[in-house]
């Protein structure tokens, strides 16, 4: 829900989620797939920094509702 | 039983557009669709029409509501009807608003019209019986209206949208199922498999049109939200583990990372353990941090969000959204990482 008031607010927002199918439910845009629910943005450095690129390249990109992005290994 | 019938000066036989300032007007028992109307109910009488130009409801809302309404406080009536308004957004609008301040008042209350009127949505507890796009469907409509009126002016129980044929108004209400969940989730997938998608819970999800791309985000300000509770150690604010109260804004103080023993999770809807061993993990500031140095982001903003997205209400929860957008947007950030779990 705060993705996507923060989006009607008009500032694009990525929402970083395990639960991907959920939020897509409840309205959000841009979501990037995180690995599980107990550490979204993975265990070590280099996992993060893959999630958070992918989750930058999603704002730097035009989506249509309820887009979700897979992060590659 | 009594109802009133409610009409726009064109139905009411008073004149087309050139009549439609015509204010408030009470006529005796039914008149035009009324006719109609009155043979498809079953033990109600319509003792009398109010119609009203559907210019003069637009431009003066609050006179014509408030006439409307004295004069259906004066008759008493079991049940209002209004319309059929068809595709008309001004009339289905005078329609909907009447039956919702009517609903409002303890008097049950049904307006007819067609389902994509902007009208619908302005129903409130009212009810709103779906009707073809135009007067065409006139014929079709007033039995269907009829009999839910009967049934609003009897007292009898109503059922379900899907039984009773008015449009669901998104209320949920208890009832005991004939058959287990499993029986039933089994019978859609079935169902599905035929071709047919049903659904007991019904997606009526506002959708918000994605903002446009952020142009260049190695100037943009950018603000890290999460709702994975994270705070600092200790929780000083007392953020709630589940079914929060409220969301917090913590500055960051130029910390290059969510340090283990500085920050926290008090999520209680997952197991914290890998997420306190490294609250980076849930809020990954040692990266975006280290983005903002190499040029990657422009500049992160130095407050934190946070909240707990945990048996939350959607209304709560979208209150949050609404005041943390407030204040982001106030501060001039044009991008936000948001974190759940």
């Amino acid at each position: 829900m705060l993705a996507k008031e923060i989006e009607r607010a008009g500032i694009p927002a990525v929402y970083v989620t395990s639960l991907p199918t959920v939020a897509t439910m409840i309205g959000a845009n841009r979501i990037v797939r995180g690995p599980a629910i107990t550490h979204p943005f993975g265990l070590d450095e280099d996992e993060r920094r893959r999630i958070v690129e992918r989750a930058l390249a999603m704002l730097e990109a035009d989506v249509e509702v309820g887009t979700v992005w897979e992060v590659e290994e | 039983m009594k109802a009133v019938h409610y009409l726009n000066q064109f139905f009411a036989g008073m004149g087309g557009e050139e009549q439609a300032e015509t204010p408030p007007t009470r006529l005796d028992g039914a008149v035009g669709p009324g006719r109609g109307l009155a043979a498809a109910l079953e033990g109600v009488e319509i003792v009398a029409t109010l119609a009203c130009g559907d210019d003069y409801f637009a431009e003066n809302e609050d006179q014509a509501l408030a006439a409307l309404l004295e004069m259906l406080a004066e008759i008493e009536p079991d049940v209002l009807v209004a319309g059929p308004a068809f595709g008309s957004g001004r009339y289905g609008y005078a329609c909907a608003r009447l039956a919702a301040a009517t609903a409002e008042r303890g008097i049950p209350a049904v307006a007819a019209m067609h389902e994509e009127n902007p009208g619908v949505g302005e129903a409130g507890a009212a009810y709103v019986v779906p009707t073809a796009v135009n007067v065409a469907g006139m014929r079709d409509a007033l039995p269907r209206l009829g009999a839910l009126a009967s049934a609003l002016a009897s007292g009898r129980e109503i059922g379900s949208a899907e039984d009773e044929g008015y449009l669901a108004r998104g209320f949920r209400r208890n009832y005991i199922a004939e058959k287990t969940g499993a029986e039933r989730s089994v019978e859609l997938l079935l169902a599905k498999v035929g071709g047919e998608t049903r659904t007991e819970v019904a997606g009526d999800v506002d959708r918000v049109e994605p903002p446009p791309r952020v142009a260049d985000l190695s100037s943009a300000l950018v603000a890290l939200v999460t709702e994975a509770g994270c705070v600092p150690q200790g929780n000083p604010d007392h953020l709630q583990s589940v079914r929060a109260q409220g969301w917090f804004r913590y500055d960051l103080e130029g910390a290059d990372t969510l340090a283990s023993g500085r920050y926290e999770s008090v999520h209680g809807g997952f197991d914290v353990t890998l997420a306190n061993e490294d609250p980076n993990r849930l809020v990954p500031l040692d990266t975006v941090r280290g983005l903002e140095r190499a040029g990657r982001v422009g500049r992160l903003h130095e407050s934190l969000y946070t909240t707990t997205g945990n048996g939350t209400p959607v209304v709560v929860a979208t209150r949050f959204g609404q005041e943390i957008a407030g204040e982001l947007r106030d501060a001039g950030v044009q991008a936000v990482l948001l974190s759940g779990t």
